[in-house]
């Protein structure tokens, strides 16, 4: 069994997988846009000066959004 | 002759789509704004065989749903205008997002080639892509490019001729989206194909999805037909029921879902990895770049960096620019009697007019500046800086260039730092940050503060100045936040938001972008500003002197008894006629208002002056305490007689200093706050919010402290 956690716990350098995109309306169509899916592997590369935003890299770019966007999104940890 | 064929660029933004533009069209381009929407359109044309080829470049767009105005240009003008052929800039580094635009474009059935750009970063990153193979697999011409160093555009320009001169019919993707969204659509669209009125040419299928998706402007348009809306939304309702119940989702996630699966089974077949790369170059600079403590100093010194090269590159341009309209006057002057068709000429329209477009060469190098910072892909990065300190005043990440430029480091200009908000998609939030602009201290507010300084505070000089850009941030975060809070009230809107990889900015792509927007600086000075100029020259110019007081003062002038003292009466005649004017009267008037402040009717014709510009205010002074014209960079005299002048002292200087840096912005500013928000009202608003604000502030200060026995 694996912990649900989001994207926020992640620490930088640590990979995962999206499980879930807990959102919809204009945020969740934006964040699919960019291409936050289910099943889709990303790694957090780092986090603003003031911890706040956070910088992911997903299907070979690199994307940011703030802390309580990356709550929205559980995701799994892998190997 | 026929028609040009017309060529509609598409793709997300940081994909190329601008070198690809300037690529094929060179210098034969135009920048124009679409009507009631502030973003950007800008046309040109190709040659292709000796023929003349239109070019659309559409604004850069991650999708096609109706969610921001660059998506609902976009897709209005593709459904509106049919243009003979799309070409969509794919970043070929970044293909599996970049392709979700594509397979929407395919979705609406536009006739379509892809243009692969940036294949020399792709291999850079180990990727190889097979150009052959997704062309057939999607079933349209790709055309591999680097549009930067000019590879691939004569084929790929060919490639879009022939799609044109094939005239296809729209054919629109069909793509499955499971069985469950799939039923629906198909009862959607039956009732669609069935309806009468169909919506221009567009397919009954993708207007059931866009129902199913949700989309706001397709949904609007179903319910101004009652009886189809009543056929529909119950359908939309029971798939969406269904999803949520079978799957606890939304049908427009399950249709992003089925999308991203199609794009990753052919990316999976077109794109392999020669090599792992770890973490390239530009992953490496972040880590420095952005890092906790370095990543905030390299930002201070980046736009110190700036604001000393704008000031050291423009000055002698500044210099030639001063010179030449101070020559055309005298030239005017000259070759016209002296009267009232002179002054107005010289001091209403050259001096006006010459006043805004004197700043050209500073506002052209501080929009070379910005250019090389959004080029270079930086500018992403300061606003993944400074998010999270701007959005405690309701503002965002974005906001901060507009607000540096503005004067943030002392000496920017508003203008250029209202047009820079065009980078910030939230309307409230870009609101917010065009109206908090001219509360930074720009560099025509300079002048006024060296000359106060110069007078009263002549022993902490560098720290009076410090202590004005600190006070000037602090009001201007402050006025934003009591602006979200009031009138701007409203959620923030997500911060999602792509950061591109580092880039060497082109030559090329810096002076386009320099000069498009220099361009449309100097058009704006030729136009509205010189209305308002000459306004503002007959309200200080009118009425005048009588005949008779006039009579009298050439009398006494001729009577004066060596130069020193005839120049003194000139000076005084000056005041005197200044006095008369209706500026000067309405000053007068002002006294009532501006009494609490410590102000005296010459302080308020200076400032009724300053609204036209700022550094009028040192010049009005000079007139208004009868020293004549003084030249605001040399003020030294009319400091020293302010210095002297009884009623003046150190708390009345600070008040007004506090005053001119926050009262109603220039009238620059003022057409420039109209354009920018499409409305009157904002730029009103901004003229009576800052004015008020301002005279609160002098009165605190000037009462408090006289209380606390400072005056």
């Amino acid at each position: 069994m694996t912990d649900a956690i989001t994207l926020r716990q992640l620490q930088p350098g640590q990979r995962a997988t999206i499980k879930k995109v807990g959102t919809s309306g204009e945020l969740g169509r934006r964040m699919r846009e960019m291409g936050l899916l289910p099943g889709t592997e990303i790694q957090v590369l780092g986090r603003a000066p003031l911890k706040d935003p956070v910088e992911i890299k997903l299907r070979g770019y690199n994307l940011t959004l703030r802390n309580n966007e990356a709550d929205l999104i559980t995701v799994e940890i892998g190997e | 002759m026929t028609r040009p064929y017309t060529i509609a660029l598409a793709g997300n933004p940081n994909a190329g789509k601008t070198s690809v533009f300037n690529a094929l069209t060179g210098a034969r381009q135009h920048v124009g704004n679409y009507p009631g929407v502030t973003v950007e359109y800008k046309e040109g044309s190709a040659l292709h065989e000796g023929k003349k080829v239109a070019v659309v470049d559409l604004p850069g767009t991650y999708s096609l749903t109706a969610y921001s105005p660059e998506e609902l240009v976009s897709r209005n003008y593709l459904i509106g205008q049919r243009p003979d052929v799309v070409v969509d800039v794919v970043d070929a580094s970044n293909l599996e997002r970049n392709l979700y635009l594509a397979v929407q474009l395919m979705e609406l059935g536009v006739p379509l080639v892809i243009c692969l750009n940036m294949m020399d970063v792709a291999k850079t990153r180990g990727l190889r892509i097979d150009a052959a193979k997704l062309s057939q697999l999607l079933g349209v011409p790709v055309v591999p490019t680097v549009a930067r160093q000019n590879q691939g555009m004569d084929d790929l320009l060919a490639a879009a001729v022939q799609v044109a001169q094939s005239a296809p019919e729209w054919r629109p993707l069909n793509i499955s989206y499971g069985s469950d969204v799939d039923q629906g659509v198909a009862e959607l669209a039956d009732i669609l194909q069935g309806a009468q009125e169909r919506r221009g040419l567009l397919s009954a299928r993708w207007l059931a999805v866009k129902c199913l998706e949700g989309d706001q402007e397709v949904m609007d348009r179903v319910r101004e037909t009652p009886e189809l809306a009543d056929k529909l939304l119950p359908v939309c309702r029971r798939v969406a029921a269904h999803i949520k119940s079978t799957m606890d989702d939304d049908p427009d996630s399950i249709v992003a879902d089925y999308r991203y699966g199609y794009i990753t089974g052919i990316t999976r077949q077109v794109v392999s990895s020669e090599r792992e790369v770890r973490m390239d170059l530009s992953d490496k600079l972040d880590q420095v770049l952005t890092h906790r403590l370095m990543g905030p100093l390299f930002l201070f010194l980046v736009l110190y960096g700036i604001y000393n090269f704008v000031f050291w590159a423009s000055e002698v341009p500044v210099v030639w620019f001063e010179h030449f309209f101070a020559w055309l006057g005298g030239v005017v002057e000259s070759a016209l009697p002296p009267g009232v068709l002179s002054s107005l000429i010289v001091s209403g329209v050259i001096g006006g007019v010459g006043g805004v477009l004197g700043f050209t060469p500073l506002i052209a190098f501080m929009f070379f500046a910005i250019a090389v910072m959004e080029d270079s892909g930086y500018m992403a990065r300061v606003a993944y800086i400074m998010d999270r300190v701007l959005r405690i005043f309701g503002l965002h990440g974005n906001s901060v260039m507009a607000l540096m430029v503005a004067g943030g480091i002392s000496g920017g200009c508003a203008v250029p730092g209202v047009m820079a908000t065009r980078t910030l998609k939230d309307p409230k939030a870009r609101l917010a940050t065009i109206l908090t602009v001219p509360f930074m201290n720009c560099g025509a507010k300079l002048p006024v503060y060296s000359l106060l300084i110069a007078a009263f505070f002549a022993h902490f000089q560098a720290e009076m100045l410090f202590l004005l850009t600190l006070i000037s941030w602090g009001l201007g975060l402050g006025a934003a936040k009591l602006l979200r809070v009031t009138v701007l009230k409203g959620e923030q809107t997500p911060f999602v938001m792509e950061l591109p990889p580092y880039r060497a900015p082109t030559i090329k792509g810096l002076v386009i972008h320099t000069w498009e927007r220099t361009w449309q600086y100097a058009k704006k000075a030729g136009t509205m500003i010189l209305g308002v100029s000459v306004l503002m020259w007959a309200a200080m110019s009118f009425p005048g002197l009588g005949p008779e007081q006039d009579a009298a003062w050439q009398k006494r002038l001729a009577a004066a008894p060596g130069q020193t003292a005839g120049l003194e009466l000139k000076a005084e005649r000056a005041r005197q006629e200044l006095a008369g004017t209706l500026a000067g009267q309405a000053g007068q008037a002002l006294t009532a208002v501006t009494a609490p402040l410590g102000f005296d009717w010459r302080a308020n014709v200076a400032l009724v002056g300053g609204f036209a510009a700022k550094e009028i205010i040192v010049s009005t002074l000079g007139v208004a305490y009868s020293l004549g014209e003084v030249d605001p960079e040399h003020s030294q005299s009319l400091s020293k007689r302010l210095a002297a002048e009884p009623g003046w002292n150190p708390l009345k200087a600070f008040a007004l200093i506090l005053f001119v840096m926050v009262y109603a912005p220039c009238l620059a500013t003022v057409v420039m706050i109209r354009r920018e928000t499409g409305t009157w009202r904002w730029a009103m608003f901004s003229v009576a919010y800052n004015t008020l604000i301002a005279y609160l502030l002098a009165l605190v200060v000037y009462q408090g402290g006289k209380a606390l026995g400072l005056g």
